[in-house]
């Protein structure tokens, strides 16, 4: 008995290390690239794990930038296990930065831990609202939300660009002729405390807190259980009296939700300010989509994608620091990204079929059951 | 003011704009169109724009021949389509979440090569402007309709192509069924995996189009990120399009034009803020789209790969 | 599966020893003259632009200094995101280097805060007047209104349509600076000339660029002018519709030799050169600079393959001369 136990726990274990697997194979064709380059892969791949967790302010820098991609994670897990794909966490992020920034500048006067928890949850909002429209517009008016979510990210920016230059400029940017578009900058004691003496903040166990409370919503609730119903097989919930299209707003609405509250930790706990250059991923740093793969990562389930963060905040962190010291192109970077995305989904097929054969050894385990679309084949395929 | 919109030149100036600016989603979204009629969505598209729209550059600017960057264009983009193709089929891969590598991957390997192999933007002579005797010297229509380089026909023709493929033939019967339900069609002798392997490489080969028509007919410049965003776009129009040619036409131009309407809101001074004007063509798409409810469902097996029961 | 998965690790670990085992990173001992120079951009250094006018500044310098060997440049480009920008600042900051420039306004936030652990090292911000009151901390800023005001006067007077199309990114910081400065040349020399200014929204949609330039054109401009990388496809339209063209940042005459008239071109290394005097001298910041006509640190460039008439010329250069000492004031709205 005992044998087999630990043959299924190592098994189970390489399954959560595909991603890390599948990250290794890309960085092997990023390798070949970098020859291409001729830039020494080894001495590139040395800068990219120093730059992550070489020294303790690396490794900070590693946790700061995976805060953010764990928050929009959590929405994915929640969103794409309501079968709703959400690809407006750039806009979220944006319109929940912007609520929360306006939270931070307008209460000068209350004290400092009402309003980061004010401005927190304006971030929660702002980015709900921004989540929630598309999730309606799909619900109730059968908008597709991958159009709906396009569209609102560049809506966002917009928006994002005019109040910056606007309503919430700076009033000393305001004077001068250059006017950057960025707000004041926010009072010292509104910022997200720092937890140890480097740039990590707050924000980064207030993520792994709300991951906690992520996962006992989605399995121990009956919000949570809707929503999976509903994404799993929304004919059949609508059957057992789910009222269907207010869930799909609710999945949307969480998700959105992250999203904005992931901006606000940016805002509050980062730049303590903010400050456009035009486009989305000037604010976000591309956190609206990479928080997906992130979530990916970490199979859709909110624990795993604590580590999930941590790996590919590494790897993001890693690069720049990359970038630097052998003076390759960003470009360069951004290919790599896209690779490593690539190869990590393409190495779910493993996790599935490796799975699937566990599955069918042992009984049904209803926590780590994987999301709809690979429910749908399970059905379809007979289980020998 | 506002009256000054309404001038003949301002009309004919937004009509022929908005041709013009369609011309890349057009082909991009009707090769998404394909795919996802298949069953398979791909959010790549910007990254095959990217890189096919480089590839056409840089072998215009070298060999002259205009015509062969549009051809290796096509082959850019079908290379990424068949890697599409593979992690998809083969490897069922979360079909958002890859298209999303593909587009970051794109993204990186049309600048890197960018730089290597140019360094500097450069201009080049791409497709001219066609002109028709007769018609193009008519006021107004002409300078709508028949003022435009090959690219941009082409574009336009491909919809009613791509209309008669879908619903005429016993292809598009076929991708239209393993869209709908893989199984039956399985069951009926259809090969699922051939079909998605032909449309999504299709769908790569015309974003590489869609490329090639920014940097050697409309732009005859390359830049990195030139798509900036189109490529999405392009994805979202299929949806507003209701996965039909006609409606991504539909789609393309009410984008477009409301784009090109916005230019000359700001040119003719109206007093919008800037953002304001450029926000006009997203919120109006979302807006017409709740206006006209539609009916129609997305094919059944949009994002779920297919396995064969034993 | 399982075996590949066990030849895969062990490859990569086999490839982690062996780079372990091998010979770390030999430091070069570098001639202690060597000035080494770190700087972060926030879009690319052939963007055309913003990134490139410092890049090319401090290629320059780096000629004029004597090559790489007495003067190194290192360069993080497409740092738009804050944060990555500040892990950069700061790992250049800890590597060493004499002066690091952070060529962007939104780093502000950033050097206020890594600037006073790293007092040995010099930091310079642009575009701004702001040094904190650090002292080590430079400032720079570039009057991109002054080159924009003599664009103006020129395009007032070659146009003959009377209207004048502007196509901008972002209605903001250097791009308004400068655009605000054009019309107001505009606006001095003919009052009567139209001025259609178009923010498109954006810093890289090319294609939205070029319908911008083509719906001036409908609009009836004769004269255009933009900035920011994206005009290359607006450059594009005014050389086919023979419109003139002014461009900002850089030298824009190689993209449309025919039609390019002029372009301030910014000539950061003037202020460059200043400010590594003074850290080499042991001052390491608190002062600002400007570049500007008067210092050289702006250029009017003219293209030598437009026949600019001699009248027009005298005009720039009466304007140039005006600017420099202060016969001409530039009110900006």
């Amino acid at each position: 008995m005992r044998k087999v136990f630990l043959s299924e726990w190592f098994s189970r274990l390489i399954d959560a290390l595909l991603p890390v697997f599948a990250t290794l194979a890309a960085l092997l064709v990023g390798a070949v690239m970098l020859l291409f380059l001729k830039v020494n892969p080894i001495e590139a791949y040395r800068a990219l794990w120093d730059g992550a967790f070489g020294t303790s302010n690396a490794f900070a820098e590693t946790l700061v930038k995976a805060t953010p991609l764990l928050l929009v994670g959590l929405g994915i897990c929640i969103s794409f296990r309501g079968d709703v794909i959400n690809i407006g966490g750039e806009g979220q992020m944006i319109v929940g930065a912007l609520l929360a920034t306006w939270v931070g500048l307008t209460f000068t006067s209350l004290p400092g831990w009402l309003v980061i928890t004010l401005a927190m949850l304006a971030g929660f909002l702002g980015g709900a609202i921004w989540g929630g429209i598309p999730g309606v517009l799909k619900a109730y008016f059968r908008v597709n939300e991958i159009l709906s979510t396009v569209m609102m990210n560049a809506i966002a920016v917009q928006l994002m660009n005019f109040l910056l230059r606007d309503a919430m400029i700076d009033p000393a940017q305001a004077e001068r002729a250059s006017k950057i578009p960025q707000t004041a900058r926010l009072l010292d004691a509104f910022q997200l405390p720092r937890l140890v003496p480097t740039r990590l903040h707050l924000g980064a166990l207030i993520a792994v807190i709300l991951a906690i409370l992520v996962y006992i919503l989605l399995w121990r609730t009956t919000l949570g259980y809707r929503i999976r119903a509903v994404g799993q097989n929304p004919h059949a919930s609508r059957y057992a009296g789910i009222k269907v299209p207010r869930y799909i707003v609710l999945a949307l609405l969480l998700s959105g939700a992250f999203a904005g509250l992931a901006g606000a930790t940016q805002v509050f706990g980062v730049n303590y300010r903010m400050i456009t250059d035009g486009s989305a991923s000037g604010f976000t740093g591309g956190a609206g989509f990479n928080g997906i793969v992130a979530a990916l990562f970490g199979q859709l389930h909110p624990i795993w994608s604590i580590p999930a963060s941590i790996l590919f905040g590494a790897l993001l962190v890693g690069a720049n620091s990359m970038q630097r010291v052998v003076q390759v192109p960003s470009a360069l970077i951004t290919a790599l990204n896209g690779l490593v995305v690539v190869f990590v989904v393409s190495s779910e097929i493993w996790r599935q079929r490796r799975q699937r054969r566990r599955l069918s050894a042992a009984g049904q385990d209803g926590e780590s059951s994987p999301p709809a679309s690979v429910e749908k084949i399970q059905q379809v395929e007979k289980v020998a | 003011m506002i009256s000054d919109l309404f001038s003949v030149t301002v009309l004919v100036g937004i009509l022929a704009s908005g041709i013009r600016l369609a011309t890349p989603y057009l082909y991009a979204a009707i090769g998404e169109t394909f795919a996802q009629k298949s069953g398979v969505l791909n959010l790549g598209v910007e990254g095959q724009m990217l890189l096919g729209s480089f590839a056409a550059f840089y072998v215009a600017l070298n060999t002259g021949n205009l015509w062969l960057g549009v051809l290796t264009a096509m082959l850019v983009g079908a290379l990424m389509g068949l890697a599409m193709a593979y992690v998809t089929v083969n490897l069922h891969a979360q079909q958002g979440i890859s298209g999303i590598g593909f587009y970051l991957f794109g993204l990186g390997m049309s600048d890197l090569l960018f730089q290597k192999l140019m360094g500097t933007v450069e201009t080049v002579k791409g497709f001219p402007k066609i002109y028709f005797p007769v018609l193009s010297d008519i006021p107004g229509i002409g300078e709508i309709f028949f003022n435009h380089n090959i690219l941009v026909y082409g574009a336009y023709l491909l919809v009613p192509i791509a209309w008669f493929v879908l619903n005429k033939t016993t292809l598009g019967l076929k991708i239209r069924s393993v869209g709908e339900n893989p199984d039956a069609a399985d069951s009926l002798g259809v090969n699922v995996a051939r079909i998605r392997y032909f449309t999504i490489i299709l769908g790569g080969t015309l974003s590489g189009i869609a490329g090639a028509s920014l940097s050697i007919a409309l732009l005859n410049v390359f830049q990195q990120n030139m798509t900036s965003g189109q490529g999405f776009i392009a994805v979202a129009l299929v949806y507003f399009g209701a996965w039909r040619p006609v409606g991504v036409l539909g789609g393309a131009l009410l984008f477009s034009l409301i784009n090109s309407l916005q230019l000359w809101v700001q040119v003719l001074n109206i007093p919008i803020p800037s953002e304001i004007a450029v926000m006009m063509p997203y919120v109006l798409t979302i807006l017409v789209l709740v206006a006209t409810v539609s009916r129609v469902r997305a094919p059944a097996a949009l994002t779920k790969p297919f396995e064969r029961e034993n | 599966m399982k075996k590949f998965a066990w030849l895969l690790t062990f490859v990569v670990a086999l490839s982690l020893v062996l780079s372990a085992c091998g010979a770390g990173a030999t430091p070069t001992v570098a001639p202690v003259e060597k000035f080494r120079v770190a700087v972060v951009m926030p879009s690319a250094i052939n963007d055309l632009a913003f990134s490139q006018s410092m890049y090319d500044a401090l290629i320059r310098v780096q000629t004029d200094m004597g090559g790489p060997d007495k003067f190194e440049i290192v360069y993080s480009e497409n740092m738009f995101v804050v944060d990555d920008a500040a892990a950069a600042i700061r790992d250049y900051a800890t590597k060493g280097y004499n002066l690091v420039i952070a060529h962007g306004s939104q780093y502000g936030s950033s050097l206020q805060e890594i600037a006073p652990d790293f007092l040995q090292t010099s930091f310079a911000w642009g575009t701004t007047v702001d040094t904190f009151g650090q002292p080590n901390i430079f400032a720079y800023e570039a009057a991109s209104q002054e080159g924009g005001y003599v664009n103006g006067v020129l395009a007032a007077t070659l146009s003959t349509s009377k209207v004048i199309g502007v196509v901008g990114p972002i209605e903001t910081g250097d791009a308004k600076l400068y655009i605000d400065g054009f019309k107001a040349g505009v606006l001095a020399t003919s009052p009567d000339v139209q001025v259609n200014v178009n923010y498109i929204g954006s810093f890289s949609d090319v294609a939205l660029a070029s319908e911008a330039a083509t719906t001036h054109i409908s609009a009836g401009a004769d004269v255009l002018t933009g900035t920011a990388q994206m005009v290359v496809g607006a450059i594009g339209k005014a050389e086919e519709a023979n419109a003139l063209w002014f461009g900002t940042q850089s030298n824009q005459s190689s993209l449309a030799p025919k039609i390019v008239v002029a372009s301030q071109v910014y000539h950061w290394e003037v202020m460059l050169k200043e400010m590594i005097g003074l850290i080499q001298s042991g001052t390491l910041g608190g002062q600002s600079f400007a570049a500007n006509l008067a210092n050289g640190g702006e250029v009017i460039e003219f293209n030598t393959g437009y026949a600019l008439p001699a009248d027009a010329k005298a005009l720039a250069d009466a304007t140039v001369r005006g600017i420099t000492d202060g016969s001409i004031k530039i009110t900006l709205p």
